[in-house]
C-alpha cells in the first residue's frame, strides 16, 4: 500500500497499539502505521454502510419499471 | 423485501429532468461515447458522480485512486474542453448525433498534465496504448461540473440495455440476494461459461453485462456478442438464474484500474460478486497478467466482493472442462481458450470446436461475413 498524496490529519493512537501495529505489518505491504490504520478503518466504516436505505421511486414509478421489465421478458 | 447492496456512495444518482427548459442556452455538440457516458452519470451508473470530475476529484483519482471524499473511483471521468470557449458558472445545452440532449452546468475550467495522467492511469505514456492516444489528442483543460439529461439517444438494443434503478427492481423480484457479475467483450467460449457457472453455484443470480460501444479493430461486433450470449443463455441457463444486459460505455483498457471502475459500476446494478479474470480490461502486454486481482487488496471498502479467477481449459482426460486446482493431469492433455486463436479460427472460417464453444454460438458467430470490427 503506497502512501497517498492530499490532505492528512494526526490522530493519536496509544504507543503500545502502534507497537504492536509496527509488528503486525513488518514483511506485508504496509508501508507505514497510517497506511494499516486507514486501511482498517475504511474496512470497518463501509462495512457498516453496506446496505441500501430508502427506495427512490414511488410505487408509480416502479410499476411503470417493472412494466418495461415484463415487456422486454425480463419478468414474467 | 431482500435489501441489495447500496450503490457506490449510499446513493443511487438519478439525474434525468425531461422537462428541463433549455431555450437559449449554448448548444455543444458532442460525440455519441460521450453522450453514453451522460447517461451512464444521470441513470447513476457512475454513482456517486453527477457531472463531470472538477479539479479535487480528478486529482485525488489520478494520485489516490479516490474522490475527494475519499470514495474509491479510478477511472477520471472528464469533459475535454477542446478549444470551446466556455467560462466558469456557463449552463450549456450537450448534443449529440444519436439524439441524447443533456445540460452541463460548468463549475470549473482546469488544465492538466497529460502525462501524469497517462502515466497514472494507463502505467505508460506509449501513444500506441489507445487510451494514451486518446489523451494525447485531448485539448488542453478540461470542464467540471453537474449534468442533467432532457433527453435519452435512439441507439440499437434498447430492448437489452437496463439501467441501475431497472436491474435493482428486477433482482428484488426475483428474488436474488446475492448476485455476480460478468464483465465482457467477447462472444463467449466454453471457457467463460465455466467461470461463470462455477460463481454461479454459490449465489442467485448472474448478471452478464457486455461492454457495448466503442472498441478497438479486431474486438467481435456489438451484435454478435448479444445475440451470441442470447443462445447461450436461452440453451445453457436457467432463465431464473441468468440475466442478460448492456452496458453502453467505452472500454478504457486500463487493465488494473479499470477492473476496479468495471466492480463499481456493477455495485450500482445491485450487484454482490464480481468475476475478475485474466488481464481485465487489458490491451497488448501493458499489464501483467493477474495485476487486476491485486489491485482489488487496494480497496477494503470497495462494497462489493471481488471473486478471482485463473483460466479454465478443456481436459481430454478428465473429458471437461478444468482449471489448474482440479486437474491433475499432464499440459499435452489440455486445450486452451485462447480468445486469439479462437479469433483466427473464425477468420479462416473454421467452426469452432465443440469443446471450445457452444454450438449454437458458433452457429452465430459463422453467420456473420465478418463478426469483427474493422
Ligand atoms: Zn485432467
Amino acid at each position: 500500500m503506497t502512501e497517498e498524496k492530499g490532505k492528512y490529519t494526526t490522530v493519536s493512537i496509544p504507543t503500545p497499539l502502534a507497537e504492536k501495529i509496527k509488528k503486525r505489518i513488518e514483511g506485508t505491504g504496509f508501508t507505514s502505521i497510517s497506511s494499516y490504520v486507514t486501511y482498517v478503518l475504511r474496512e470497518l466504516l463501509a462495512s457498516m454502510e453496506e446496505e441500501e436505505k430508502e427506495e427512490v421511486f414511488s410505487k408509480e414509478d416502479e410499476e411503470k419499471i417493472k412494466e418495461r421489465l415484463r415487456a422486454l421478458g425480463y419478468l414474467d | 423485501m431482500n435489501r441489495l447492496p447500496a450503490p457506490h456512495g449510499g446513493k443511487l444518482i438519478y439525474r434525468v429532468n425531461e422537462e428541463k427548459n433549455i431555450d437559449g442556452m449554448e448548444r455543444i455538440e458532442i460525440s455519441n461515447d460521450l453522450a453514453h457516458d451522460i447517461e451512464n452519470i444521470a441513470y447513476g451508473v457512475f454513482s456517486p458522480l453527477e457531472g463531470f470530475l472538477c479539479r479535487e476529484d480528478f486529482e485525488n483519482v489520478l494520485y489516490n485512486m479516490r474522490l475527494s471524499n475519499d470514495l474509491p473511483w479510478t477511472i477520471p471521468i472528464v469533459f475535454d474542453l477542446k478549444n470551446m470557449e466556455l467560462k466558469e458558472g456557463d449552463e450549456i445545452v450537450l448534443f449529440a448525433k444519436n439524439g441524447m440532449v443533456a445540460t452541463f452546468e460548468i463549475e470549473e475550467i482546469y488544465g492538466y498534465d497529460k502525462k501524469e495522467y497517462a502515466e497514472k492511469v494507463f502505467k505508460t505514456t506509449d501513444v500506441q496504448h489507445p487510451g494514451v492516444k486518446k489523451i494525447m489528442e485531448m485539448g488542453s483543460k478540461l470542464a467540471g461540473g453537474k449534468i442533467e439529461l432532457v433527453k435519452r439517444g435512439d441507439e440499437e438494443f434498447e430492448e437489452y440495455h437496463l439501467m441501475p434503478h431497472e436491474t435493482r427492481i428486477l433482482f428484488k423480484e426475483k428474488g436474488w440476494k446475492e448476485i455476480v457479475a460478468f464483465q465482457t467483450r467477447n462472444v463467449p467460449h466454453l471457457g467463460h461459461e465455466y467461470v461463470q457457472k462455477t460463481a454461479l453455484t454459490f449465489v442467485d443470480g448472474i448478471f452478464i453485462n457486455p461492454i457495448i460501444g466503442k472498441k478497438k479493430k479486431g474486438d467481435f461486433k456489438d451484435e454478435v456478442i448479444i445475440k451470441a450470449y442470447d443462445a447461450l443463455i436461452k440453451h445453457y441457463y436457467l432463465k431464473d438464474r441468468a440475466v442478460l444486459s448492456i452496458l453502453r460505455t467505452e472500454m478504457r483498457y486500463a487493465g488494473p484500474r479499470e477492473a476496479i471502475f468495471h466492480a463499481i459500476m456493477r455495485k450500482n446494478f445491485g450487484c454482490t460478486h464480481f468475476i475478475v479474470g485474466r488481464d481485465h480490461a487489458g490491451v497488448g502486454n501493458y499489464y501483467k497478467p493477474y495485476e487486476a486481482h491485486d489491485i482489488f487488496k487496494e480497496f477494503p471498502d470497495l462494497g462489493i466482493t471481488p471473486i478471482f479467477f485463473k483460466s479454465f481449459f478443456y481436459c481430454k482426460k478428465c473429458g471437461h472442462v478444468v482449471n489448474e486446482k482440479i486437474c491433475p493431469h499432464e499440459n499435452e492433455y489440455h486445450i486452451y481458450y485462447s480468445g486469439t486463436a479462437i479469433r483466427k479460427m473464425i477468420r479462416a472460417g473454421e467452426v469452432p470446436p465443440e469443446n471450445m464453444m457452444r454450438k449454437e454460438v458458433a452457429e452465430i458467430v459463422m453467420s456473420y461475413d465478418n463478426p469483427f470490427v474493422d
